[in-house]
């Protein structure tokens, strides 16, 4: 038996399994060990699978070796690669970063369940990613989702339960959503798997009802994605989340639901549809550019450390948009590396507020006032990541940023514009980010006598994510490879 | 009469309506989640609705019986799978409703928002 077949099931099978054995676990401890150990494994994982990709290998697998389209199928292209690495990369380093943050946040006898709905929704985040059918998409979806609701739910901010409903109720829309727009083409088509799918809408005559399902599908998965008028869940359930939880979700939840509306668009709709990429252009390019500047101008003014990430979050999901809308491959791979590069970016500045709220009670800026003096190594993390988000050269923001400019541009006169919004925001980032660091650098310390430097062990795991930006930035060959694969292979069903 | 022989997607489109209705302008937290177990359940008559094929019947093969026709199991199959999720999606709202009731002293949207606007 060659263990490299079963790869892409186990990829969701693992933490699956994981996660009841988590449950009936004792000890906070060894809860947060078997965690760790299983998020570990999930990333050698998608490493694997990633090699694989690279090597021109295409995974797939078929459930209980029932042939697709009837058996479930499970696929691993250079798309969901990418987005695997993103997902269990993401948790790997918030879990091995978490275990004192969740012990001063999470009570002690909830903290094995409160790990066990992590695997959960590390199973179902990589399960969407893995799915090759519409259904078993919309399962993973849930999965994850209530997985994340009851983490989101955990801190001990009582602020946090009116946002959890929130984002219960909205989140729940979107994937009902999703379900309406799926049960209308499995009603013209009569199949779930994409692949099958995307042969037979060709001979459906009346695409009415394929038009609606476009249409809830996209509005559906923008919901859960947080694309702009529909983002309001995002500040608040990012702001009140236990910090741990922050850094895995910003890293990858939102991203796991644009994959999925990036696959559906442009694998299932594009060029079978009537004018769909035109639609899909006009709907979703004023939506980007809207995200870009009013969440950018919400961060400039925002007070709280947290919440002011999170509405830059907000703005940089308006880039990965605005990418997939200018329907090029140059402009969806650089969408496809945004998701990469944002997320080492966003995951390092949480991970830098984790750390830091293990020392200050209040993640206010007026309260970090001076706090670089007594923790220069913590703040310094914060500077690099802040400088990727912003897209200085020699990061991997830089990257991402540099190829959605060269895209926008390559459309001509009407790309100029594009291109300075895509300025105009990031110089609004600089703002942003600088707020936060002339309060930690230039403002005189007040009474935090208390304030010691980070644990070393978390201090190296924050540098390492800090220099990965760095990294990516100069060494950009594996995600630009991986993006520009997906890209054409999303944009050869156009051809 | 076509538009009556489209009875049931007509009443899957009001129900839905009526559950998102409820979820945008009620103001208590319970009534919101009822509004959404609406919204999901239109969606379960949706997809029973396009399994019935006339005249079908319950998908069994039988010894001896032939030329039967049957509805199409797999929406029933999937809508099991979706009454799963919704159900547990309606538990996981109503628990978060007990505890902002243990932590606000209410269920009332309004009431929530003005205690965290003190605070």
């Amino acid at each position: 038996m060659n263990l490299t077949e079963h790869l892409a099931a186990l990829q969701v099978v693992v933490p699956l399994l994981a996660a009841p054995v988590i449950v009936l676990l004792q000890g906070k401890r060894l809860a947060w060990a078997a965690t760790t150990a299983t998020s570990v494994m999930a990333f050698i994982i998608a490493v694997a699978l990633t090699v694989g990709v690279m090597n021109g290998q295409d995974f797939q697998y078929f459930m209980g070796s029932w042939d697709a389209p009837y058996g479930i199928e499970l696929r691993v292209d250079a798309l969901s690669a990418l987005v695997l690495l993103v997902v269990t990369g993401a948790s790997t380093v918030a879990l091995l970063a978490a275990y004192h943050s969740v012990e001063s946040q999470v009570e002690t006898e909830r903290q094995p369940l409160f790990y066990a709905a992590w695997v959960l929704a590390l199973a179902g985040l990589t399960g969407i990613t893995v799915a090759a059918d519409a259904f078993n998409i919309f399962v993973f979806m849930e999965i994850s989702s209530l997985a994340s609701y009851v983490l989101v739910a955990g801190g001990p901010d009582r602020r946090a339960l009116p946002a959890v409903f929130k984002y219960l109720i909205f989140g729940t829309i979107g994937a009902t959503f999703y379900l309406i727009g799926v049960g209308l083409i499995y009603m013209m088509t009569g199949t779930l798997n994409l692949a099958d799918m995307e042969l037979r809408i060709h001979e459906v005559s009346d695409q009415s009802p394929i038009l609606v399902a476009a249409g809830f599908i996209t509005v559906g998965l923008a919901l859960k994605a947080a694309v702009f008028p529909l983002h309001i869940w995002l500040p608040s359930a990012y702001t009140f989340a236990p910090h741990a939880v922050t850094v895995f979700l910003a890293a990858c939840a939102t991203k796991v639901s644009l994959y999925v509306l990036l696959r559906f668009d442009f694998f299932v709709f594009q060029q079978n549809l009537f004018g769909h990429e035109a639609q899909f252009a006009y709907f979703l390019m004023p939506l980007a550019l809207a995200a870009i500047i009013v969440a950018s101008a919400i961060a400039m003014f925002e007070k709280n450390v947290k919440r002011l990430l999170a509405w830059s979050s907000v703005a940089q999901i308006g880039y990965i948009i605005l990418g997939a809308s200018l329907v090029t491959v140059a402009g969806l791979s650089a969408s496809i590396l945004h998701i990469f590069n944002h997320a080492l970016a966003k995951g390092t500045l949480f991970l830098v507020v984790a750390c830091l709220a293990l020392q200050v009670s209040q993640l206010r800026l007026g309260s970090l006032a001076g706090i670089a003096k007594a923790m220069p190594w913590t703040c310094g993390a914060f500077v690099v990541a802040g400088l990727s988000l912003i897209g200085v050269p020699g990061t991997a923001g830089f990257v991402s940023k540099w190829y959605l400019i060269s895209a926008v541009l390559s459309l001509g006169p009407s790309g100029i514009a594009l291109a300075a919004v895509i300025v105009v925001s990031s110089l609004m980032a600089v703002v942003y980010i600088w707020r936060i660091v002339e309060q930690i650098y230039f403002q005189p310390a007040t009474a935090m006598t208390t304030v010691k430097e980070t644990p070393i062990s978390l201090l190296a795991l924050t540098w390492l994510a800090a220099l990965a930006n760095i990294y990516f930035g100069l060494n950009p060959e594996l995600p630009v490879t991986l993006s520009s694969a997906a890209a054409t292979v999303l944009m050869g069903h156009l051809q | 009469m076509e538009l009556l022989g489209y009875y049931n997607y007509w009443v899957f489109a009001v129900v839905l309506m009526i559950g998102f209705y409820a979820v945008i302008v009620c103001n208590n937290l319970i009534k919101k989640l009822l509004g959404l177990a609406i919204f999901q359940s239109a969606v379960f008559l949706m997809y029973i609705t396009m399994d019935k094929v006339e005249g079908g019947t319950a998908p069994i093969i039988q010894k001896g019986v032939e030329g039967q026709i049957f509805s199409n199991p797999l929406p029933q199959v999937l809508i099991l799978t979706a009454i799963v999720v919704g159900v547990s999606t309606t538990a996981l709202g109503l628990a978060i409703v007990v505890r902002i009731k243990e932590a606000y002293g209410s269920v009332e949207e309004d009431d929530i928002l003005a205690k965290d606007r003190q605070s």
